[in-house]
């Protein structure tokens, strides 16, 4: 009965390979939904606890608020939940199961893209729970934009999760290196683009280096997605940014993958 | 290379670069492997058997000579080998955050199988290493006999031609490794495939492989059966003890004319020696010593282990050599299997 089985060779082939680990990394997340609302925690406690500053700080109504908040905590979102994801591949680099999939007749390129493409499901579905939520207290978002601000957020975090992943296959198995080096460059990301404080009243040069980080131009494309006009300055460039962010990503990850043993 | 080949190398060697410095993990490594043997790599830690089973597994290349596996190239043709043969490394296979049959299901699709041929399967390798139970736990849930076996599945979810294990048991309790070692045995009566596998452990060689590699400082200095290397390097221990220690003198000479070995005093009335098929010999010599009227109270005579050949083959007792070892990259090992003890 194997002799069927034992005559096959199986060559790589992208497209498919790409299919099948993108298949198998989103099968956790299927068999237990639960933990993508857990990790949910964390922006939910930043946009209740937030808000309320925002609106005493700026004077403004809630509902104005939250349309220049809810953005940003989406692009937070991306940069907390799919820039660790590479801590994930990491593990299974230290435990074996990486080494496995290295040694299956899988196109390398595959092991990364399927994985990186496999973020924009919790994006998808953690952005709609936020914006969910939000709508309870009165943030409301321009329907075609929303759907066009989950595109954003999914191209940002194609490349940001391939950037996390090279990041994971560079520090092997030092788990304190991937999260030194992750948290040194999220945080200041996050700052310097605007999405917790707005940045016009800073220094000079902390607007300069925010119009180089890509995070700025994502957050306010999502801004003004989400408010409905599509065909501003800022959409250009915030998709400009996400491209160049997931061809930037791919390419490190999947150069890095061709590499790892 | 003859059709019944699976495995052949060719003066396979491995170097590394540590800091400046060389390391020769693997030097001139020249074997051949037939379809359905039951091979054990024995050696100390640090004596080069992951990096040998890593070169012909393709995760990494040799520095020269070359291989071929199940009719390809290891350098040529990676993804020939990869589609043909199953690898299970020094850790876990199983992704911790994957239930068990998931796992058994997209390794099946990696390999090209359909979802029928793939269901099926997962649903045989299930049943055959009794993982019944936890087929729809995630990996992390799993005790590490358990892992091990979810493993041994996924290296033979494609039947492939030779399945490669790199220390299967290290790590397992008594009882775990013995079940472990039973389901090893099975699957192979089952489906005939060649099994290349690494130990540090002398029983198991000894007992399940049918062929033993001796592996020390990245050179195989032995390979034969168990049983035809400990009869030809290491001999039976033999211990006599006789009736009058007057009689010690003679008896020691008659026992270096037979076994041609020299006989060693234990006390005034007992002598040992070590001799190759020395239980074969021991009716005769008892004759001999009879017939010269030395009488013979008591006659041990014990089988070498493998231990006992390492010994003669090194110097070192392979226990030893474990130990003096200074295994760099075996730290990062140990680091991984606590890692797989704690749940995450
Ligand atoms: N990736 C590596 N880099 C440097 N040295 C290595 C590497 N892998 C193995 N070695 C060295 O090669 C030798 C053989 O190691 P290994 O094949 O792991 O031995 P074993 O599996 O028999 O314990 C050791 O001296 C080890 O330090
Ligand atoms: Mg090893």
């Amino acid at each position: 009965m194997t002799a069927a089985l034992e005559a096959r060779t199986v060559r790589p082939q992208l497209a498919r390979d790409t299919w099948n680990v993108l298949l198998r990394e989103l099968k956790p997340m299927v068999r237990d939904p639960f933990s993508l609302i857990f990790s949910l925690l964390q922006p939910l406690v930043f946009l209740g606890l937030f808000g309320p500053l925002l609106v005493a700080q700026s004077g403004q109504d809630l509902a104005t608020t939250l349309a220049w908040f809810v953005p940003g905590v989406l692009v937070m979102i991306v940069l907390f939940g799919t820039g660790a994801t590479g801590s994930n591949l990491q593990y299974e680099m230290m435990t074996g199961s990486h080494e496995r999939t290295l040694v299956a007749p899988l196109s390398r390129p595959a092991l990364l893209i399927g994985r990186a493409l496999k973020e924009v499901a919790p994006i998808v579905v953690q952005a709609l729970v936020i914006v969910g939520i939000a709508m309870i207290f009165g943030f409301r978002a321009h329907p075609l934009g929303l759907l066009a601000g989950l595109g954003l957020l999914a191209v940002f975090g194609i490349g940001l999760g391939a950037l996390s992943y090279s990041l994971a296959l560079a520090t092997k198995e030092h788990e304190w290196l991937f999260w030194g080096v992750q948290q040194s460059l999220i945080f200041p990301l996050l700052i310097l683009s605007g999405v917790l404080l707005p940045l016009d009243g800073g220094p000079g040069w902390m607007r300069a280096v925010a119009s180089f980080n890509p995070v700025s131009h994502v957050v306010e494309a999502q801004r003004a997605l989400l408010g409905g006009s599509f065909g501003s300055s800022e959409v250009l460039w915030g998709w400009l940014a996400a491209l160049l962010v997931a061809l930037v990503g791919l390419a490190v990850g999947v150069r890095a993958i061709r590499k790892s043993s | 290379m003859p059709s019944d080949t699976v495995i052949s190398t060719q003066s396979l060697t491995k170097r590394f670069t540590v800091k400046k410095t060389e390391v020769t993990a693997v030097t001139d490594l020249s074997i051949d492997v037939r379809r359905g043997e039951l091979v054990a790599f024995l050696g100390p830690n640090g004596a080069g058997k992951s990096t040998s089973l890593r070169m012909l597994t393709t995760l990494i290349p040799p520095t020269s000579g070359g291989a071929s596996v199940a009719g390809y190239d290891i350098e040529r043709d990676p993804s020939g080998v990869r589609s043909r043969i199953g690898y299970v490394g020094q850790g876990s296979s199983g992704s911790f955050s994957q239930r068990v049959r998931d796992e058994l299901l997209s390794q099946g699709a990696f390999y090209g199988m359909g979802r029928r041929e793939r269901t099926q399967r997962t649903d045989e390798l299930i049943s055959s290493l009794e993982l019944e139970s936890f087929a729809s736990r995630t990996v992390q849930q799993l005790s590490g006999g358990q892992k091990r076996r979810l493993d041994i599945a996924l290296g033979l979810v494609h039947a492939p031609a030779v399945l490669f294990l790199d220390e299967p048991s290290t790590g397992l309790d008594p009882q775990s490794r013995a079940n472990l070692w039973e389901h090893i045995v099975a699957l192979r009566a089952r489906y005939g495939t060649t099994v290349f596998l690494t130990t540090h452990y002398l029983e198991e060689a000894d007992r399940y492989a049918e062929r033993v590699m001796v592996m020390d400082s990245g050179r195989v200095i032995a390979d034969d059966t168990a049983a035809t290397l400990k009869a030809n390097l290491a001999g039976d221990a033999i211990t006599l003890t006789l009736d009058e220690a007057t009689h010690l003198a003679r008896a020691s000479s008659a026992v270096e004319r037979l076994a041609g070995a020299g006989a060693e005093r234990r006390d005034d009335r007992t002598l040992a020696f070590t001799a190759p098929q020395g239980s074969a010999l021991l009716p005769r010599l008892l004759r001999e010593l009879d017939h010269e009227g030395i009488r013979v109270t008591t006659a041990t005579a014990v089988p070498p282990t493998l231990d006992d050949v390492f010994l003669a083959l090194t110097g070192r007792t392979l226990r030893d050599a474990d130990k003096t070892e200074p295994d760099s990259p075996e730290t990062s090992n140990d680091e991984t299997r606590t890692l797989e003890g704690s749940t995450r």
